[in-house]
């Protein structure tokens, strides 16, 4: 997943896109492409991007012995399918079983989306809304901390882990994608931020309200949908992360399901009835979350980076 | 980081071992699983663990890459230690060992002890300053049941690290009983025979020889293996020349690895020798190492160089039977004549990161016989052997599968001339790096000259 | 329980997670509640306490392990003696690292270009059309699965097998197991082994990338497409303006600002791949990139001083682009 760098664009959450009456200019260049080609066209693209997924999806119903020895496409002319793989990685005991590393990737994902977006919103507040001196030179100086490639800071971070006493926990993850996830949250948080109007929180301010109230009662509620977009993200980048949690995970009570499935590709090359079903039980969860929340995830992006 | 990746078995092994697999799933939680992970099997007699005094509430932390089901076996053969102590013995491992526990140590969270695969990384662990010397009883039990050779492997300038614990024969061919008999093939006794064989197979019009060497970041390393095995058998080459070749006293690109590769190139790059059952020379950068010899039994591939514990890599569900009259068992690479019995191998060996008292009993528990015996007898009844050790204390008597017995008939010959894997001792960033990924590009296409000049380039300038 | 200790059940696990989400509101409360009092006493250090704990964390996490990677770029592989910039002339007179960075400079100029342009026309060829978001998520699905995931998906279309010249009588082609190699066979050709010859390797790892980033694009760039005035587009169809110059003189200007977003941040994504290198093809068959080489020296070839001057390199190559989106923040910010 790459890492989001959105500029700021001036455009309030209120007034995005949405449906709007006239054409859109997509439209109509559709509209104006003989439709049929353009519609054929669409399904092309959509079947190419769909077939490799849905050949793992039949994959994993497949004895081990037919995935070794045809392709998945074989099922439409001789079909046989099983739920064994699936009784394996999630029924059986021992390293195969991915059920202990679903749950430690739930415990592992939770404070790691929420903890950024916390933390993030205060500085993001105080650079949006608050004066003090260095302010432009310290927000820039935090966005572009986006250029350190997390590898260089394994290190580091795990000399301090150790010397914290927290190494082999949960704790090291939590705060290590905490830590990663700052720049940008400050960053999307901060464009939200700027573009609800200024006149509301001078009046919140003449009236006597602190920063403390206005953050509050003020800021939050109307934050909403960046939460929202930028906790989605968050959500996909750490559940489907892999070198966070080999590094500061190493041990099986804490490890994610990705480090699980990653140990089961290494150590079976060939198990490919594992793979595949161990590989739909992990992106299971974030399709559906995504596919459930993607409205706000493209309202949130949008309100940072479109300028209609 | 070899001989750890080279110990990953396929998927096949786990059908029928259910119950060791629970109790890999308990014991890798941390706890030792207390009672009942103890199977009741080994009869202990506290007397030999008297010298190690009450350690009981004591914990000693073991950290290695060897994963399920072959983990069970070793924290199996540490509960006679923990019951007569009263020491817990935790085992904790996974497959990214080698990275992990650089990283480990050099952050200063490494276990108590760590059962690493290569000499070349236990150096480079040893370079941190972490790693602690082993004590002198340690030394004492290797003296005795390992000897020299053996020592010097677990020896960094001078000061004795770490005892061997498994190890491995790699200079083995895999090939199947049946068809050899059938067709009247002879187990071949030197090198020339081994070249007329492949030439009488290939004659048939069947490909001779599978290989891959297909191992993610690793791949490459079946390759240097095999350069290995050959620098020990051609003609100028030996164990001296090796020796000078594995510690950069002669160059990498000199005559005698060039003749060494070439002689691998032999089989490996002749394209009708290879690759029997999956497709052309390139094939084998592609095909994993564990599937390489899965058609040994099926008859789909007649010969197959890989270690001893290839054994375990074959499925479980009856179809191999791993003998000297079955369809799967190996013969060994013969040397230049038949009186030559250079033996490539492998191990791991017991670092230790901490010089507590029950830590440094627990690695003299490790160290002897004893302990070897429990865990050859722990493997045989888990995970249907697959487990030696160059220990001399080991009993066969122990040992259940054919392929290891033989290796330690090997390893326990007389006339036997053991060389440790090459690779594993040269520098990381040849062992573990340049010479993989050259012998990668060599299988693909690049010249035997271009290769190693490659390598020696590689070699680290001090 | 003790927090420093891993709970090894479900309930304990969730229990932890539940003190940490705690915990970390806690500190969060702590801060507004010393905040609430200095602005009752009129400090005016409010602002810093809001910033503490960002600051702090990126302090720790970041700039300190960055700076720590530069100094380590200009030591041995062992770390112990200074040598200038040396790791910096071996990566550039290396043969092997150079095509380690050739490697990232077409990852970087093809993956966002392609997945950019893909995204672009599915997001003009399904807008307005019935089923339009069904068809969005089918484009964006690959962007909610994992690197790891993602790799296993595409073995199974870039998997090789034999393909045997001369048939003997009554012996049949081995199937093949990879979807591509298939419609390959289908169409009368002879299987290949895509991941093997350098440099086009590289480009069929790029297009898994590409299958993973042309959903971000798109979804971005479809939600652009419709924040453009209606009257824009009505008074040009009015004047008789053809699809393409619609396309060509107001669409396109119009979403430019997104593009180059768009553009900037699947570049810098590609700049830092790793995980799809890493589990499918490990960096052999010259298809590594700076990433997964930095990972391999420091961590397996023993060479930190080489991985460091990696790692720096890496962060040169973002500068750039962060350099650019900073001017048009700040551009923005101007108006």
């Amino acid at each position: 997943m790459a890492q989001l760098s959105v500029p700021v664009v001036a455009d309030t959450p209120d007034t995005l896109p949405g449906r709007r009456r006239g054409r859109s200019a997509a439209e109509t260049a559709r509209k104006r492409l003989t439709s049929p080609w353009a519609s054929l066209a669409a399904v092309v693209l959509a079947v190419l991007w769909t077939l490799p997924t849905f050949g793992l999806f039949v994959t994993s119903f497949r004895p081990e012995a037919d995935i070794k020895n045809s392709g998945w496409w074989t099922v439409f002319t001789d079909p046989t399918f099983t739920l064994d793989n699936y009784r394996t990685v999630l029924g059986s005991t021992g390293q195969d079983n991915l059920a202990p590393y679903f749950i430690n990737s739930i415990a592992i994902t939770l404070p790691a989306v929420i903890a950024p977006i916390l933390i993030a919103a205060l500085a993001a507040y105080a650079f949006a809304w608050m004066r003090f001196p260095g302010k432009n030179t310290l927000f820039v100086a935090v966005f572009a901390l986006q250029v350190v490639p997390l590898q260089v800071t394994l290190l580091p971070l795990l000399e301090l882990w150790v010397d914290l006493g927290i190494n082999r926990t949960f704790w090291p993850i939590w705060l290590a994608h905490t830590m990663f996830a700052l720049p940008l949250a400050v960053f999307l948080l901060h464009n939200f931020m700027r573009e609800i109007p200024g006149e509301l929180i001078e009046a919140a301010r003449v009236d006597g309200a602190g920063h403390v109230t206005v953050f509050f009662r003020l800021m939050l509620p109307m934050l909403k949908p960046a939460l929202a977009a930028f906790g989605i993200y968050q959500f996909l980048w750490v559940w489907n992360d892999l070198l966070v949690g080999l590094t500061f995970g190493g041990q099986p009570n804490v490890n994610p399901l990705t480090v699980a499935l990653f140990n089961l590709t290494g150590t079976r090359g060939t198990a490919w009835h594992l793979l595949s079903a161990g590989a739909f039980v992990s992106i299971i969860v974030p399709v559906v979350v995504f596919v459930a929340l993607q409205r706000y995830f493209v309202r949130g992006l949008l309100a940072g980076s479109v300028k209609g | 980081m070899t001989s750890i990746r080279r110990h990953r078995r396929s998927a096949v092994i786990a059908g029928g071992l259910g119950v060791a697999l629970a109790l890999a799933a308990c014991s890798s939680g941390g706890d030792s699983g207390g009672e009942e992970s103890s199977s009741g099997s080994t009869t202990t007699d506290c007397a030999d663990f008297e010298s190690y005094g009450d350690l009981t509430g004591k914990t000693v932390t073991v950290y290695s890459g060897i994963v399920a089901p072959e983990d069970q076996p070793y924290v199996e053969s540490y509960q006679p230690f923990e019951d007569c102590t009263g020491a817990t013995v935790e085992y904790t491992s996974d497959k990214n060992f080698e990275q992990q526990i650089l990283v480990q140590a050099q952050a200063g969270s490494a276990p108590d002890i760590a059962i690493v695969p290569q000499p070349g990384l236990l150096q480079q662990l040893v370079a941190t300053g972490k790693a602690v010397a082993a004590p002198d009883e340690v030394a004492a039990n290797v003296d005795e049941f390992w000897g020299e050779d053996w020592k010097a492997y677990g020896t960094v300038d001078g000061t004795f690290y770490a005892a061997p614990s498994g190890a491995s024969v790699k200079s083995l061919v895999w090939y199947n009983p049946q068809i050899f008999e059938a067709n009247g093939w002879e187990v071949p006794t030197t090198l020339d025979e081994l070249a007329d064989l492949t030439a009488t197979i290939a004659e048939s019009g069947q490909k001779p020889w599978c290989a891959g060497i297909a191992s993610g970041e690793a791949t490459g390393w079946p390759i240097t293996d095999w350069m290995e095995d050959m620098v020990l058998r051609v003609s100028d080459g030996g164990p001296d020349v090796y020796d000078q070749w594995v510690n950069h006293e002669i160059a990498f690109n000199s005559e005698v690895p060039t003749a060494a590769l070439d002689a691998v190139g032999d089989y490996l790059k002749n394209p009708d020798y290879v690759n029997a059952g999956f497709g052309d020379v390139n094939s084998i950068a592609t095909t994993t190492f564990q599937d390489a010899g899965l058609g040994i039994p099926q008859g789909t591939c007649f010969l197959h160089r890989m270690a001893s514990f290839y054994a375990s890599n074959f499925p479980t569900d009856g179809s191999v039977t791993v003998a000297e009259d079955g369809n799967a068992y190996a013969f060994y690479l013969p040397g230049e004549t038949a009186d030559d019995k250079p033996v490539l191998g492998a191990g791991e060996f017991n670092l230790a990161f901490s010089d507590r008292p029950e830590v440094q009993a627990f690695q003299t528990y490790l160290s002897t016989d004893l302990w070897a015996n429990t865990k050859a007898k722990a493997s045989s009844e888990i995970t249907s052997g697959g487990w030696i050790s160059a220990n001399k204390g080991l009993d066969e008597a122990n040992l259940v599968n054919p392929i290891d017995k033989l290796s330690v008939e090997i390893l326990q010959d007389p006339n036997t001339v053991f060389r440790f894997d090459g690779s594993d001792q040269m520098p990381a960033a040849v062992g573990s790096n340049a010479f993989w990924k050259q012998a990668t590009n060599w299988i693909t296409g690049q010249s035997t000259a271009d290769t190693l000049d490659k390598i020696e380039a590689a070699w680290p300038a001090s | 329980m003790h927090l420093a200790v891993a709970a090894t059940t479900t309930g304990g696990k969730l229990l932890t997670m539940v003190i940490a989400l705690l915990a970390f509101a806690a500190v969060v409360g702590i801060i507004l509640f010393l905040a609430g009092l200095a602005e009752r006493r009129g400090r005016r250090q409010t602002a810093w306490l809001f910033l503490a704990p960002t600051l702090v964390l990126l302090l720790v996490g970041l700039v300190y392990p960055a700076g720590r990677t530069v100094v380590r770029s200009l030591y041995d592989a062992a770390g112990s003696q200074f040598i200038g910039l040396h790791n910096y002339l071996t990566i550039f007179s290396s043969d092997e690292q150079l095509v380690v960075l050739r490697n990232t400079v077409l990852w970087v100029l093809v993956t966002p270009f392609v997945a950019t342009v893909i995204g672009l026309i599915y997001a003009i060829l399904v807008d307005g059309a019935r089923g339009e978001s069904f068809a969005k998520a089918l484009i964006f699905l690959p962007m909610a699965i994992s690197f790891v995931g993602a790799s296993i998906i595409w073995k199974f279309v870039y998997e090789y097998r034999d393909h045997i010249e001369n048939l003997l009588p009554g012996q049949q082609q081995i199937p093949q197991i990879g979807l591509l190699n298939q419609v390959i066979v289908w169409l009368g050709g002879k299987p290949q082994q895509f991941l093997i010859d350098s440099p086009w390797n590289t480009f069929f790892l790029i297009v898994v990338m590409i299958w993973i980033q042309a959903g971000f694009a798109m979804t971005i760039l479809s939600a652009s497409i419709k924040a453009i005035p209606a009257e824009m587009t009505e008074a040009a169809r009015l004047d008789g303006v053809g699809a393409f110059e619609m396309f060509r003189f107001i669409t396109l200007p119009a979403i430019r600002p997104t593009v180059v977003v768009v553009l900037t941040t699947i570049a810098i994504g590609c700049l830092k791949v790793f995980d799809i290198i890493r589990t499918m093809t490990g960096g052999s068959f010259g298809t590594s990139v700076v990433a997964n080489e930095f990972y391999t020296q420091s961590f397996s070839a023993g060479n930190q001083g080489l991985g460091a001057a990696l790692a720096v390199l890496l962060f040169i190559l973002v500068v750039p682009i962060i350099v650019y989106n900073v001017r048009q923040l700040r551009a923005s910010e101007g108006r």
